[in-house]
């Protein structure tokens, strides 16, 4: 492999080391010169200021898996509608048709999904 | 602005495809269960269409969406075999999903998908577009896989395939990326002329090389095969061991000869890969109880047979890869149908010892298993016999010679677990009463298709070597 090549990714390495270095250095400092005076409130978990109560490693049901994976597949989809939206005006109708396009083939999945009833919290 | 109109008759086969298998997913919900024949007719439907499509854009020959897939012979050659394919799956899958209580429409819609994904695989021209084909085709496999909810088989195969699948993807994509940092392109056709870091390229094809001798079932990357094959619902084992592996060829021979002078390195790796991976399944077969396992380490031994062809790296050889596609494909298909028949409710009769005594009780069922076998053990008057001889053919042209030979010597190791079939079908006295289910008029049609082209293409393979012979030039 010829040096000079890889020399073009001598800054990313430099930036790697750095941003390790000082993120080190600030937990080793902490430690070191810090003070420790740990008490019972303090080692609790953060909760935004609520008490715990209980554990949270316990079985969910299936249902909030199913909306989540729904919620997040519309969510990555909605998002290719903003470069779209951006460059509207230059892509004109053959744009428009091809966003109406896919919006029919999310309209399909979201049609079979109400159909399966994925969307009904009580089944 | 507007995508040419010439554009879409070159994607029409996936356009297809997709359209199908939303209208499928759609239709599923809707259709009440008793009707549900009728999805499986629109998803045949659907798998037909895309034969036509196909027949369609290869009167459009040339390269679509800036150069991001290309319609040519090759191509053509390779829709028609993943279409054909996804026809006989859709016809022989239904029945059996009948039986088990699995019939939805998913099913269908998946298999749809996949041959979609396929079909990018075997036409793109970009390496970015090859890999979205080898993801949807992979990830609808994967789902495939695990249709058996009910049984923890099923879902240990699909775990298996699926985090393995996907360690090999990530070797295809960090491949895809070394190779476009060394060439600065990902379109195939300009890597040969891009003046680029020659070790960083080789390198970038090596771990292409390895994703796709995993998707191939190539030693050393064949472990998860027969898990996955034996755990997946038959009909999804004849489709993965047919479709993806045409496919995952295509997608090698493609890269591999536009990209000819840098990949002239790895000659050597195919060549020991290729000579694992015969070794491998074959010896790894004969021990084998089940038909299924057995089944699956015999295509991994044809992955090693068609690894021989493709080390020849002549257009003799992809010829020879390109015929022996499709006359293994007939065979699995036509194999895994006939194990899906016979396995009975639940896949129950699975061991070789089952099959004791069916020669006798179903005489059909026996004969049609009996041509398979001998056709992939490759004797005479059938498609395996011709597609060994093109290999063999391609091997020694190339000099190849002591591949030729450890096919050879593969070839006979390999008569052992076929002939142990047929001799327990025919000579064993049967241990259980089976009751003889008649064969399903959908899994009959399969059948005799799968048998007609095993022995049409044993008799005559001209027309189908000429056609072969006309796709394997590929543009350099």
């Amino acid at each position: 492999m010829s040096g000079d090549y890889l020399q073009n990714y001598a800054p990313l390495l430099i930036h790697l080391l750095v941003a390790m270095g000082l993120a080190g250095i600030i937990l080793l400092l902490s430690t070191i010169v810090g003070y420790h005076r740990p008490t019972r409130a303090k080692l609790q978990p953060y909760e935004c200021g609520v008490r715990p109560t209980g554990d949270a490693r316990e079985p969910f049901s299936v249902k909030f898996y199913l909306v989540a994976m729904v919620f997040i597949l519309f969510d990555v989809e909605a998002i290719f509608l903003y470069p779209w939206a951006y460059i509207y005006r230059d892509l004109h109708w053959f744009g428009f048709v091809e966003m109406l396009l896919y919006i029919l083939i999310l309209l399909a999945g979201y049609i079979y999904l109400w159909k399966k009833g994925a969307l009904d919290w009580n089944r | 602005m507007f995508a040419p109109i010439e554009d879409l008759y070159r994607l029409a086969p996936e356009l297809v495809l997709c359209t199908f298998g939303i209208l499928v997913m759609l239709a599923e919900p809707f259709v009440p269960r008793k009707r549900s024949g009728l999805v499986a007719f629109l998803a045949l439907l659907g798998a037909g269409a895309a034969l036509a499509a196909t027949r369609l854009s290869w009167a459009h020959p040339g390269t679509a969406f800036y150069g991001l897939v290309r319609v040519d012979d090759f191509s053509i050659f390779l829709h028609f075999v993943v279409g054909a394919v996804a026809v006989l799956v859709i016809l022989g899958s239904r029945d059996y999903l009948e039986r088990e209580g699995l019939h939805r429409g998913e099913f269908y819609a998946l298999v749809l998908f996949a041959t979609a994904g396929m079909g990018v695989m075997v036409s793109a021209q970009e390496l970015v577009t090859a890999f979205i084909g080898l993801e949807i085709s992979s990830i609808s496999s994967y789902i495939l896989a695990s249709f058996r909810r009910n049984v923890p088989k099923s879902n240990e195969s699909a775990m298996k395939y699926f985090l393995l699948g996907s360690f090999a993807t990530s070797f295809f994509l960090y491949g895809v990326a070394l190779v476009y940092g060394a060439t600065g392109t990902t379109l195939l056709s300009r890597m040969d002329s891009a003046s680029g870091n020659p070790t960083l390229l080789r390198l970038g094809l090596g771990m292409i090389f390895i994703g796709l001798a995993f998707k191939v079932a190539s030693a050393p990357f064949q472990l998860w095969t027969p898990d996955v094959y034996e755990g997946a619902p038959t009909p999804v084992t004849a489709l993965l061991s047919s479709g993806p592996k045409a496919a995952a060829f295509a997608l090698l021979l493609r890269i591999f000869d536009t990209v000819f002078a840098a990949s002239q390195l790895w000659v050597w790796a195919i060549w020991v890969s290729a000579a694992l991976t015969m070794f491998a399944g074959n010896l790894a077969a004969l021990v084998q109880s089940n038909v299924k396992r057995m089944l699956a380490y015999s295509s991994i031994a044809h992955a090693g047979y068609i690894l021989v062809a493709f080390a020849a790296r002549n257009e003799i050889g992809t010829a020879a890869v390109l015929f022996y596609l499709v006359a293994y494909a007939l065979m699995k298909l036509g194999a895994f149908t006939m194990v899906t028949h016979l396995g009975g409710e639940g896949e129950r009769r699975l061991e070789i010892n089952d099959y004791a005594g069916l020669g006798s009780q179903q005489p059909a069922a026996a004969a049609f298993l009996t041509l398979y076998l001998f056709s992939l053990l490759g004797l005479p008057v059938t498609a395996g016999f011709l597609g060994k001889f093109y290999i063999f053919n391609a091997a020694l042209k190339s000099h190849l010679v002591w591949l030729a030979v450890l096919l050879a010597i593969n070839t006979v190791i390999s008569a052992y677990y076929y002939l142990r079939v047929i001799v327990v079908m025919y000579m064993r006295e049967p241990q259980k009463e089976w009751a003889a289910t008649p064969i399903p008029r959908a899994v009959g049609l399969v059948l005799v298709l799968t048998a007609a082209g095993t022995l049409y293409l044993g008799l005559f393979p001209n027309y189908l070597m000429e056609f072969a012979t006309q796709s394997a030039v590929l543009p350099r």
